[in-house]
């Protein structure tokens, strides 16, 4: 809105008598309006967006941007104005400049690597305006101009992206040492070494470098920070601490000896320096708590799964175990159980047996008790005839039975009495068809 | 993508590394600023600047990209192309038919899905668009980081015109799921508008803009007002019948029918005949917008043939033309929906894959008038690639509200700041030519442009200085006709199809944009201007339509001042 639309025709001459106000008339309004929406895209609508938001006109965010951006630059130029300078650096030499601190000259030591462009500039205007040597002569002193000449010599350093990289390389004031393992202890190792690898992250071809984080980053933040400086791309040379290599034409292989000497130097150097990275690596991680732990944590979930397994396994042997115990013990039980049953059957057998005898000697002392069945003494033949049908009659009946007879013939003394028991029981047989007619007669 | 890792959108404004990203349904752009605020465009690993919008999987290993895009010849089934457009959509409302040679869409759980082996082993599994969308990005994504050495963490996208919340927000999740933040969404044309705007040799004018993006599958037009470098879209228009692969379809027959006469198959039948056919018709239309012939070869098209043959660009021209016109239709139906004649029109942008063409841009010369710039390829050198532009500009706006809380975007982007008054009318001062006393319009803020606005011009004065007279008014324009002598010839009328013919014969009516003198707002003197003086006027018009006019004379102090209430 600045560039402003140039009309080359020419306005109308003021008519006779035209009077206004101030010298101005207002006639009309504007007419109506479409209401319509406005993409929300490029500088010019951030711009209305800001004014619309804040309610301002177009000259007050003039202004206020105005003011912003001045201010922005009073911010950015107060920033670095002191360090002090050291008495023994004023005193430097220009011609060993590969010695010198270069930021340290121009005053931005506390920037180093981080130190922008910008800020280089400045701090070499600054440090110009003090140390000119002109300056110097006028305020009586000798025309010593060699601090002058290492700031000329810093800033050409610095301002060359490439031998600015040259010299970072081997900027070891940069460098943060590893802690020693008595001070990395608890919360202080996380910051500790977090200083350590962000100063050697500035080595990195690949940016950002991730975090070295602290004891509540996540395995996967941990595993990305150990893997990314394990396989760390760096930029990092070793020119700078090059021999000088003599430029003159006459001794030729002479400057090809110190070249191919600077070369491997600088290979050396190199293989060195990774080794040593590697070697900070894995101290760093030697001490780490969060690897232990999640060695601890990836340990304990295969451990549950193991020892799972065994309580399983361990409650399947038990449980066998005990219902084998049960079985044997059931089994036990019940062997004995047949042993005392089958001894019990035998004193009822015997029990039984000797009823029988004692039932047969009823039986066949009933016989005797009623005479044989005659009178007076009975003859030898006839007490063999009873017996042998008593026994007859006892071979055909069951011991039971033999019982009951008994029980029929015990206490009955009078012969006929008993002869008509024998009767009946012999008839009884006959009429069970155990005993045929006329076999037993001595009894009925 | 995983469900743990956390959606980015807590990422600070200083830490964001913020693309932008044109998301088409063809092909897909990636582009960052550099530092020297240029907006550049991203190859992938595979060197491409185009990044087809496809994913392919041949034994769980994932192909994008061009990779994936032959695959749609041996592999169609496990191939997802053209998905973006059935991003938050109902299955029953899109259009499946350009997805009919790689995987089809399927209706499920509600979503749009495709069933694909994208396993090494097991059962092929079914994955929705909006999967597809993420796995998408995740590629674009990480082909950024790898470019930038970086992690990608925001980006700008580009939106059609005519995409529905729902689609937007369908849109911003898939982006979300990849890790990327979604600082805005722009319209596609105004992103490819901002692209030419943001060069530095470009001024800010008020001015009306056709975009033309001629895409793959689609074409979107809109006619923009770009008032002060803040734009409107007055119109828009969307057609699915004249776009990329129309063009393609017309050389894919061109080709079968010669096929077909030399070998008496058609190559159309088989599918993966017609999978060969339409990629080598595409390579050849793209030969075809940098040189005046191409060749067309395939590799055993059908039946273990090969076929080789060249087609020149008239011939090209000639088969196609059916298609040119449609988008000449279109492009003069939307002019005429925003109420606008072809002489209002003072820019002509070509944006999207198809704009290539130069024939397309030669319409566009003879359908607007000289005065018109149409920026593409082969009418203006200095122009920017039309396939480019919208990654271009969502990368500028990316780089420019990189810096903001997503908060504050989201506050700026509220329609409470975008929709505002537009004048209808335009403002301007009276002056006169140098013998009539008759006023002459001259326009100082053009109508469609968005309150507040403020604009400031010079004017000369009359030789000898002195008192002048600044009169306020506003101006409306018409189209004045002025008939040439008619030729005897029969076939000369405007409302016949006169793009043949043309080119021969001059046409009868002149038209030319006039201005007419409307409402006056306000007269304001100025007093005892030295010879020679220049007069400078500065109209601003608040946000309620009141107006603040201040006169003065260049270099002079104090000048004219004076108000006008709001209507």
């Amino acid at each position: 809105m600045t560039t402003h639309t140039q009309v080359s025709l020419p306005l109308p001459v003021l008519p006779e008598g035209w009077s206004g106000e101030k010298d101005f008339k207002a006639i009309g309004h504007v007419s109506k309006s479409t209401q319509r929406s406005i993409e929300p895209v490029g500088p010019h609508f951030l711009a209305h967006a800001r004014r619309a938001r804040h309610k301002r006109t177009f000259s007050e965010d003039d202004r206020i941007q105005a003011q912003e951006n001045a201010k922005k630059v009073e911010d950015d130029d107060s920033g670095e104005i002191s360090e002090p300078e050291d008495p023994m650096m004023l005193a430097r030499e220009a011609k060993d400049w590969k010695g010198q601190d270069h930021y340290a000259v121009l005053g931005i030591s506390k920037y180093r690597y981080k130190a922008t462009e910008e800020q280089i500039k400045r701090a070499h205007r600054k440090k110009v305006l003090r140390h000119h040597p002109d300056k110097k002569a006028a305020a009586g002193s000798t025309e010593d101009d060699s601090f002058f000449k290492c700031i000329q010599k810093a800033t050409e350093v610095l301002l060359d992206p490439v031998k600015r990289r040259q010299f970072d390389s081997v900027d070891e004031h940069a460098d943060v040492e590893p802690p020693s393992k008595k001070d990395a202890k608890g919360d202080k190792f996380y910051s500790l070494w977090g200083k350590v690898f962000k100063s050697e992250g500035r080595f990195s071809k690949i940016q950002p470098v991730p975090k070295f984080g602290d004891k509540n980053s996540t395995k996967e933040d941990v595993d990305e920070f150990y893997n990314f400086f394990y396989n760390f791309d760096s930029w990092r040379s070793f020119e700078y601490q090059d021999e000088d290599v003599p430029d003159d034409n006459e001794n030729r292989d002479q400057k090809r000896h110190m070249e191919r000497k600077n070369n491997n130097a600088r290979k050396k150097k190199k293989t060195e320096d990774s080794a040593r990275l590697r070697k900070l690596v894995d101290d760093a991680m030697a001490g780490d708590e969060r690897i232990k732990q999640f060695r601890q944590q990836a340990n304990a979930a295969k451990n549950k799964k193991r020892l799972d397994k065994e309580a399983a396994e361990k409650k399947a042997a038990e449980d066998k175990k005990a219902a084998a115990e049960n079985e044997a013990r059931d089994k036990k039980e019940a062997e004995e159980k047949a042993k005392a049953n089958k001894e019990q059957g035998k004193k009822a057998k015997e029990a039984a047996k000797a009823a029988v005898k004692k039932n047969r000697r009823v039986l066949k002392g009933s016989v005797k008790d009623a005479n044989y069945f005659v009178a007076g003494d009975p003859p030898a033949a006839t007490i063999d005839a009873v017996l042998n049908d008593v026994e007859l009659v006892q071979g055909k009946v069951d011991p039971d039975e033999v019982a009951a007879l008994a029980g029929k013939l015990q206490g009955l003394k009078v012969a006929d009495e008993i002869k008509g028991v024998w009767a009946e029981e012999v008839k009884r047989l006959v009429g069970a068809g155990k005993l045929k007619d006329g076999e037993v007669k001595t009894l009925v | 993508m995983s469900a743990e890792e956390p959606t980015t959108n807590g990422a600070k404004p200083g830490e964001r590394t913020a693309i932008g990203i044109s998301f088409g349904n063809s092909n897909s752009s990636i582009a960052w600023t550099t530092p020297e605020d240029k907006a550049e465009v991203i190859a992938n690993e595979d060197g491409d600047r185009q990044i087809p919008s496809i994913l392919s999987y041949v034994d769980g290993e994932e192909y994008n990209g061009q990779q994936a895009k032959q695959q749609l010849v041996r592999n169609s089934k496990n191939t997802v192309a053209y998905f973006r457009d059935y991003l938050g959509q109902d299955f029953k409302s899109i259009d499946p038919t350009h997805s009919h040679a790689s995987a089809h869409p399927q209706e499920h759980n509600g979503t749009i899905a495709f069933t694909i082996q994208d396993k090494e082993e097991g059962e092929p599994s079914t994955v929705s668009v909006s999967e597809i969308a993420t796995r998408h990005f995740s590629r674009l994504a990480k082909s950024a980081s790898d470019f930038l050495g970086k992690k990608v963490t925001s980006a700008v996208l580009t939106t059609p015109t005519n995409f529905s919340e729902k689609q937007k927000a369908a849109l911003i999740k898939s982006a979300n799921d990849a890790g990327i933040e979604v600082l805005q969404l722009i319209q596609e044309p105004v992103s490819a508008l901002l692209a030419y705007d943001a060069r530095p040799e470009s001024k800010v004018a008020d001015k009306i803009v056709v975009v033309a993006d001629l895409g793959g599958t689609r074409s979107d037009v809109a006619v923009i007002a770009s008032r002060g470098g803040m734009y409107t879209i007055l119109a828009t228009a969307h057609d699915y019948e004249f776009a990329g692969v129309h063009l393609d379809k017309v050389l894919q027959d061109h080709f079968a029918k010669e096929f077909i006469k030399w070998n008496g198959i058609d190559p159309r039948e088989n599918a993966r005949s017609l999978a060969k056919l339409k990629l080598e018709s595409e390579a050849t239309k793209r030969a075809l917008s940098i040189g005046t012939n191409a060749n067309f070869s395939v590799e055993s098209l059908a039946e273990g043939i090969d076929f080789t043959s060249t087609i020149n660009r008239l011939r090209y021209e000639t088969i196609a033309r059916k298609v040119f016109d449609g988008f000449n239709r279109l492009i003069e139906g939307v002019v005429k929906k925003a109420d606008l004649d072809v002489l209002d029109i003072d820019e002509v942008i070509l944006s999207g894959g198809s704009s290539h063409t130069p024939k397309i841009a030669s319409n566009m010369s003879a359908i607007f008038p000289p005065t018109t710039t149409v920026l593409a390829p082969s009418t203006t050198p200095a122009a920017i690639s039309p396939s480019e532009l919208q990654a271009r500009g969502a990368a500028l706006q990316a780089s420019l509200i990189q810096e903001y809380e997503a908060e504050d975007i989201d506050q700026s982007t509220h329609p409470a700041v975008t929709t505002v008054k537009h004048l209808t009318h335009a403002i301007g001062v009276l002056s006169i030519t140098g013998d009539s006393a008759k006023g002459v319009f001259t326009p100082i803020i053009a109508a469609e442009t968005a309150v507040p606005a403020r604009r400031t011009i010079h004017i000369a004065t009359p030789k000898e200085g002195g008192d002048v007279l600044v009169k306020i008014v506003e101006g409306g324009s018409h189209i004045k006709v002025t008939k040439t002598e008619p030729k005897p010839k029969e076939n000369g009328n405007k409302d016949d199809d006169s793009d043949e013919d043309s080119s021969d014969e001059e046409p009868e009516e002149q038209r030319e944009k006039v201005w007419k003198v409307g409402n006056v707002l306000a007269e304001a003197a100025i007093k005892d201007v030295k010879k020679g003086g220049k007069v400078e006027v500065m109209i601003n018009v608040a946000a309620d339509l009141s107006v603040t006019v201040t006169a003065r004379e260049v270099g002079g102090k104090g000048g004219v001042r004076g108000n006008l209430a709001a209507p």
